[in-house]
């Protein structure tokens, strides 16, 4: 099959470029993408990519193959290849370092905007701070995020504003902490929250859902933000 | 939070409740005009004269007007912080939005009490 690899290396390359593969899969295997990439480097050792758990887990190896955000390890070649022609490029909308590795300043920046972690100004208790099954069932969803960042270098909003607009990355972030009970900062969490671009520069087009290797729903996340806001509001 | 003193309301959740309060009203308008005329196929000048002779229909067109200013200047808005990178530029454009509107709203008023 034919790989298309884009490649860049700021000391050498003057501008990056599409390079072609082309490749034989081992025994013509349902291999992921991950694996695909080991053979391209095994060719080409000067390919550079992040790449950790190899299992969905550690939101390392996320990229654009064949035009759609993911996360390469947990994507097989039968899920994107499109007439034998895979393409592979770095998450789109954010510096690139070299080939596919991306520089995620701006979006680590806008998820420490949103302070992920637990604000209680209240004594604390001996053991810990409870919650029911019915307050913890409220994280589900959001919890699981493993800030991949395949949804928020999918959406526009944030490609034109990385500086102002969380991103729906973030904003799932952000809900799983004012969604969380034993949080009592949500006044100011949501005070943060109301301006024109941080939340609503999102206009509902979901293709953070689109993308997200986790299943999560950032629009609906962004959608709760919303009522929250407006329940205060009115 | 982010600074920004060029929206509609300073605020992005009173610049979105605008935006949706703003297009029902236009809905609405449109809704009635297109039935109007649906309804009055023969439509004669007399006949839209008198229609827009009405205190009601006057404060209802108006009301339209300025919800289509305000929903404008929001979405305008929206894509020149979007799409204009260079603040200077991005503030021209705003402003020739702002002057358009403005423009609108005044020669609306002047058309709809001058008939």
């Amino acid at each position: 099959m034919l790989v298309s690899v884009y490649r860049y290396n700021p000391e050498i390359d003057d501008a990056p470029y599409m390079q072609d593969v082309h490749i034989d899969i081992p025994g013509g295997k349902d291999i992921m993408v991950l694996d695909l990439l080991q053979l391209l480097k095994d060719k080409d050792s000067t390919l550079a990519y992040r790449r950790s758990c190899r299992e969905g887990v550690c939101g390392s190896d996320g990229m654009n193959m064949n035009g759609k955000n993911g996360l390469a390890c947990i994507t097989p070649l039968s899920e994107v290849v499109e007439n034998d022609k895979l393409v592979l490029r770095p998450l789109p909308g954010l510096p690139v370092i070299r080939d596919l590795v991306i520089d995620m300043t701006q979006f680590y920046k806008q998820y420490e905007k949103i302070k992920p972690f637990l604000i209680n100004d209240t004594p604390a208790p001996a053991i810990e701070r409870l919650q029911s099954p019915e307050e913890r069932a409220e994280l589900d969803g959001l919890y699981e995020c493993i800030l991949c960042a395949c949804c928020s270098t999918a959406c526009p909003s944030f490609w034109w504003n990385p500086d102002k607009f969380v991103g729906p990355s973030g904003l799932l972030q952000a809900y799983r902490f004012l969604a969380d009970s034993r949080d009592t900062a949500t006044n100011e969490r949501l005070a943060e929250l109301d301006d024109p671009f941080s939340v609503f520069r999102c206009h509902g087009i979901m293709n953070c859902v689109n993308v997200c290797p986790k299943g999560l729903n950032p629009t609906k996340a962004i959608g709760k933000i919303r009522n929250m806001l407006i329940q205060q509001a009115t | 939070m982010v600074t920004s003193i060029t929206s509609f309301g300073r605020s992005g959740l009173y610049d979105w409740m605008m935006q949706r309060v703003t297009a029902l009203v236009l809905a609405t308008y449109t809704i009635f005009m297109i039935g109007y005329l649906l309804f009055n196929p023969d439509l004669s000048y007399e006949q839209w004269k008198d229609l827009f002779s009405g205190t009601g229909m006057r404060i209802y067109t108006l009301l339209a007007i300025l919800s289509l200013v305000a929903h404008a200047w929001i979405g305008m808005w929206s894509v020149s912080t979007d799409y204009i990178k260079q603040a200077g530029a991005r503030f021209v454009f705003q402003s020739v939005c702002g002057l358009l509107a403005f423009i609108y709203v005044v020669w609306g008023i002047q058309i709809l009490w001058g008939i």
